[in-house]
This record gives structure tokens, C-alpha cells and sequence, in this order.
């Protein structure tokens, strides 16, 4: 290129503009440019992150530096029920979560994909959910789930007559889960319908018209038009939502902080009980490195899953 | 026939979307009723409609700014939202124009690694973090906020920002250059300016995800003065076993209400760019 042979004259001569000039060396200034980025990536995510495994062999606590013990963390973790019930149901919770907020993030996409008045206000509206922080809305959650005042309760018993009791939400473990999970799925959906109502702006009319033209179906257009368009899209925002929902951790602190009896503990929260409101960082940091082959496996699982049947949009199968 | 394509459509389309519209908002109907909700009709339904309020006042509001530390976590919160989005967008800028424009060998491996640190969910990290927080002395302050939260912004910042050079066209670029500007000026005359609606885009997602993040402010803060919003609602104003909903709703809106109001002004960046990264 020539911008080496307009620099290298200018820095031989030590001129006032020289620091100047020393940006125009393309290397350098690549380098001063990716330095802020990479820097604080390095040591705050990079470094914890191998940290973090070291740690998961050893029995580090808070005040007192650790010695490597080997997988005794894991072999303890294995042997530990609580363990076994933050991991059934971390899987259970992001199943049922995801698939939840993947079946209606998807119809409300379809329905504003049509055309009506106030279109893009009511797009702002919807989002609402996913803008405002986690923490605030699962306390309205929680106040929402209250035993004594729920306005669900409420709804039941007093006005609809369908129940003669309250309904205990978050006092026993079934019930409690379940409300977790809907709390996920309200904050969820407006993500995914957004990201799908962008997917869904990308497929050419021409397409349904065309399918239209030859008398296909409602049905039949979603089945063979649009569902297919929408994998490669479906692939992304899936494996984001399995990510964060499996490793999720505001929600459940916020309304249950784990109960009752421990059964709604998702593994960043037993890893947040037992690492740092414990003191176990080995055991926490085991905890929370344990989930690593879930998050890997759930990863492939969804993109692979969805991305391989390119072949649908007329594509080679790999 | 025009009558039941209506009715079709009203059944197909509005309703349901009524239905969604209705329960995405309510909780915040709810948050913001319960607000102003004297206790005498908050916690007696048999006698008030609890969807409505008949005195409303504004006691939880005042209890909660003059009684509690509430003003210096908000200021706190607002500090570190400012701190981190500042230092985010600073350096996920340059590291996007050097990866789009600089075009060097190996770009496209180095925008994928920054990518990839996306995935890694901060509920892995919080623990070693805490302790290379520890080490830097960096424990109980509001700074160590700041500079962790880059660790989830500069990775979606640094990926907006490449689809926004994408789409500057490199003519401009080679124009400057021609004419004797240096690599810097281009970047702060032309590239800069042009960039703007992705820079303004990136700054709304940063502060409304450094404003909402939680679990790194609640493992390494302690002190009440240096709590964020989310973690001091929760920690500070959960007392005891009689929950004061009131304040817990109210702290709860005004919580809610700067990143509701920015995001307002914003939207149609935010919607646009949402979709353009998905897009991508």
C-alpha cells in the first residue's frame, strides 16, 4: 500500500506531527486499535475464565489460598443431591422455558408481521419486558405470586369462583418452578419476537405468491415457506436463549433465592450459595464449571440441529 | 363475505395480540398501581378493587427518597451505566474499525474470538472474577463494575458496530486518503460521523444491559452506599418477614422508569438495530 512509503520518510524526521504520522503504520495502528478490546477481555474474561477451571481443582475459600486437589470438587459435586437437583432442574427449566418462548415469540412475530395501525408502537410496547431490568420485573413477579395477596389468587377465587383457596405459588416445589419458568418466558418473548419478525421481513413476497398461485395452503405456506426460511435465524436466537436460560440467575434469586427446600436452584445459584455467600470458591467455581458441558452440548444440539437442513432452502446438506 | 373476512381477522390477528399485549404489560400495570397504593387498600381486596386505586398516594415514593439510601443508588447505578457505556463504546469502536476497515490478515478470526466471548455467560465467571477483583484491590467499588461490564458489552457493541462500517461505503475512505489525510482524521471526520446511528444504538444497549446487570454487582459489592438499583431493591429493602410491597414496587418503577424513558427516545434505533444485527 502506499501509505508505508507516504510514512516512513516523516519518521525519520523527529517533526511535532510525528505521533500522528506513527498512526498512519497500518500495523501500529491496528494494534493501538484492538489493544483497548482484547485488553479488557483478556483480564477480566479470559483470565477469570481459565482461573475459574483452575479453582474448580482446588479447595480454595474466600481468606485462604487453595491447594490442587484433583476432581474431589467433582467427585463430591456427583455424590451431592442438590447438585443433581440444580442440574434436573436447570435442564427443565430451560427446555420448558425455551420451548415456551420460542412457540409464542414465534406467533407474536406472525401477527406483527401483519399490517395494521400503530404497527411500530405497538413493536416499542411489546419490548418493554426484555428493556426493563430483570431484578424489577421478577419482583413484581413476586409480588404477583404472593400467598396471601396474589392478584391471580384473586382473579381465581374472587372473581372467577373457579378455586376456593389461594394458590400457594412459591411454598412448594412443583408450583414454584412453574412460575419461575412463566416469569422466564413473559421476559423472553419480546426478544424472540423481534429477532424472528426480522427474519420473517427477509422472505420474499414473491415466494407466497407464487405458492399462493399454485393453491397452497395457510398451512401449507408456513410449513414449506416460511419455516424453512425462518432455521438459519431460528438456529441463532435459539442457542443465545439455551445459553442464557440454562445459565440464568437474576430470576431465581430475585423471587425464590433457591426454595423452598432447594427446589428451584438453577446451578448459577447454588454456584452463588455455595462460592460466595459460602465461602467454597473451589466447590463454586466447580459448580459453575460443571455447567460448561451442558451449555457446549445444548449449544450443538440446537445449532446443529436447526442449522443442518440448509437443504430445505435448496442448499447441499453439508 | 367483506364481514367475515373482518371477523376473520379480528379473531386471528387482534385478539391474540390483545392477549399479548395485555400480559406483557401488566406486571408493570401492577408495579405501578401497587406505587401509589395507600397499605389500607393494598392489602384489603375484599373491599377495594385491587385493580384500581381509590386514594392514591405518594407516601411509598416519599418513604423510599427520603428514608432509604434509594438517591445514592440510583446516582451509583447512573455512574457506573455512564462509566461502563463510555468506556464500551470507546473500545469496541476502534476495534471494529480496525477489524472492517483495516482489513488485516487473520480480521475476520479476531472479530470471531471477540464474538465468542459473548457466549461465555457471566454465572461462570462471577466466582474467579470476584477473586482477580479481590487482587486488584478493586473489591466494594463502583470501578469494578466498570470495568467488568465491558466484558458483555464490548463483545455485542464491537459486533453492531462492524455491520455499521460494513455499510460506509470504502470510496469515501480512499477519497481522504488521496487527498493527504491521516488514518486518524479519517477515522474522526469521516468514518465517525457516518457511524453515528450505530453508535447511538450501541450506547442504548449498553447502559440498559449495564443498568439491568446483577449478578456480578451483588458478588462484589457490600457496602449500601455502593449498591446498583437492582442489587440494593433486593438486598436493602427486603427486611424481614412483612414485605413493604408499596416501596418494593415503587423502588421497582423508578428503577425501571431511566431506561424506560431513554429506550423511549431511542426506540426506533434500538427496534432497527435489533433486527439489522439479527439480520447480519
Amino acid at each position: 500500500m502506499s501509505v508505508t512509503t507516504l510514512t516512513s520518510p516523516a519518521l525519520a524526521v523527529r517533526q511535532p506531527g510525528w505521533i500522528v504520522r506513527l498512526f498512519d503504520y497500518k500495523p501500529f495502528l491496528i494494534v493501538m486499535c484492538l489493544a483497548p478490546a482484547i485488553g479488557l477481555l483478556a483480564v477480566f474474561l479470559t483470565y477469570p475464565l481459565g482461573l475459574g477451571v483452575w479453582l474448580a481443582f482446588t479447595d480454595t475459600t474466600i481468606g485462604q489460598r487453595g491447594v490442587f486437589i484433583g476432581f474431589e470438587n467433582f467427585q463430591y459435586l456427583v455424590k451431592d443431591p442438590l447438585w443433581w437437583n440444580a442440574v434436573f432442574y436447570s435442564v427443565v427449566y430451560t427446555g420448558i422455558a425455551t420451548f415456551g418462548k420460542f412457540a409464542l415469540g414465534f406467533w407474536l412475530a406472525l401477527l406483527l408481521n401483519n399490517h395494521f395501525p400503530f404497527k411500530s408502537l405497538l413493536r416499542a410496547i411489546v419490548l418493554l419486558p426484555w428493556i426493563v431490568p430483570t431484578v424489577l420485573s421478577a419482583l413484581a413477579f413476586w409480588w404477583i405470586y404472593d400467598p396471601q395477596f396474589s392478584i391471580i389468587s384473586y382473579l381465581l377465587v374472587d372473581v372467577l369462583h373457579w378455586r376456593s383457596t389461594n394458590v400457594d405459588f412459591l411454598g412448594t416445589p412443583w408450583p414454584a418452578r412453574f412460575s419461575l419458568i412463566a416469569a422466564n418466558i413473559w421476559r423472553g418473548i419480546p426478544f424472540v419476537a423481534i429477532s424472528l419478525l426480522a427474519g420473517l421481513q427477509t422472505i420474499s413476497p414473491s415466494l407466497y405468491e407464487a405458492a399462493m398461485l399454485d393453491g397452497a395452503s395457510a398451512w401449507q405456506r408456513f410449513r414449506y415457506i416460511t419455516f424453512p426460511m425462518m432455521m438459519p435465524i431460528l438456529a441463532i436466537v435459539m442457542t443465545f436463549s439455551i445459553i442464557f436460560t440454562f445459565t440464568d440467575f437474576q430470576l431465581v434469586y430475585a423471587i425464590t433465592r433457591g426454595g423452598p427446600v432447594n427446589s428451584t436452584h438453577l446451578l448459577a445459584t447454588l454456584a452463588f450459595q455455595r462460592g460466595i455467600a459460602g465461602g467454597e470458591l473451589g466447590e463454586g467455581a466447580a459448580i459453575a464449571v460443571s455447567m460448561i458441558p451442558f451449555l457446549v452440548f445444548a449449544t450443538l444440539f440446537s445449532y446443529f440441529g436447526l442449522a443442518r437442513r440448509k437443504w430445505q432452502q435448496g442448499e447441499a446438506n453439508d | 363475505m367483506a364481514w367475515d373476512s373482518r371477523a376473520r381477522r379480528v379473531m386471528m390477528i387482534y385478539l391474540p395480540l390483545s392477549c399479548f399485549v395485555l400480559i406483557l404489560l401488566f406486571p408493570f400495570y401492577w408495579m405501578a398501581i401497587t406505587s401509589f397504593k395507600p397499605n389500607a387498600e393494598l392489602l384489603n381486596y375484599k373491599e377495594h378493587n385491587p385493580f384500581w386505586i381509590t386514594s392514591p398516594t405518594l407516601a411509598h415514593i416519599k418513604h423510599l427518597l427520603f428514608n432509604t439510601a434509594y438517591p445514592t443508588w440510583l446516582k451509583t447505578t447512573m455512574f457506573v451505566a455512564v462509566g461502563s457505556t463510555t468506556l464500551s463504546l470507546f473500545a469496541s469502536t476502534l476495534a471494529a474499525y480496525a477489524i472492517e476497515r483495516l482489513r488485516f490478515r487473520g480480521s475476520p478470526y479476531v472479530g470471531l474470538g471477540i464474538y465468542l466471548a459473548y457466549l461465555v455467560p457471566p454465572s461462570i465467571l462471577f466466582i474467579p472474577l470476584a477473586t482477580v477483583i479481590v487482587q486488584f484491590g478493586l473489591f466494594d467499588s463502583p470501578m469494578a463494575l466498570i470495568l467488568v461490564y465491558p466484558t458483555f458489552l464490548v463483545p455485542f457493541c464491537t459486533w453492531l458496530l462492524i455491520g455499521y462500517f460494513k455499510s460506509i461505503p470504502y470510496e469515501l475512505e480512499e477519497c481522504a486518503l488521496v487527498d493527504g489525510a491521516t488514518r486518524l482524521q479519517i477515522l474522526r471526520r469521516i468514518t465517525l460521523p457516518l457511524a453515528v446511528p450505530g453508535l447511538i444504538s450501541a450506547g442504548i444497549f449498553s447502559f440498559t444491559l449495564s443498568w439491568n446487570e446483577f449478578i456480578y454487582a451483588l458478588a462484589f459489592i457490600q457496602s449500601g452506599a455502593n449498591k446498583t438499583v437492582p442489587v440494593a431493591i433486593l438486598t436493602e429493602l427486603v427486611t424481614g418477614d412483612v414485605y413493604q410491597w408499596g416501596a418494593l414496587m415503587a423502588g421497582s418503577l423508578l428503577g425501571s422508569l431511566p431506561v424506560a424513558l431513554f429506550y423511549s427516545l431511542f426506540v426506533d434505533y434500538y427496534v432497527s438495530s435489533l433486527t439489522g444485527a439479527v439480520k447480519e
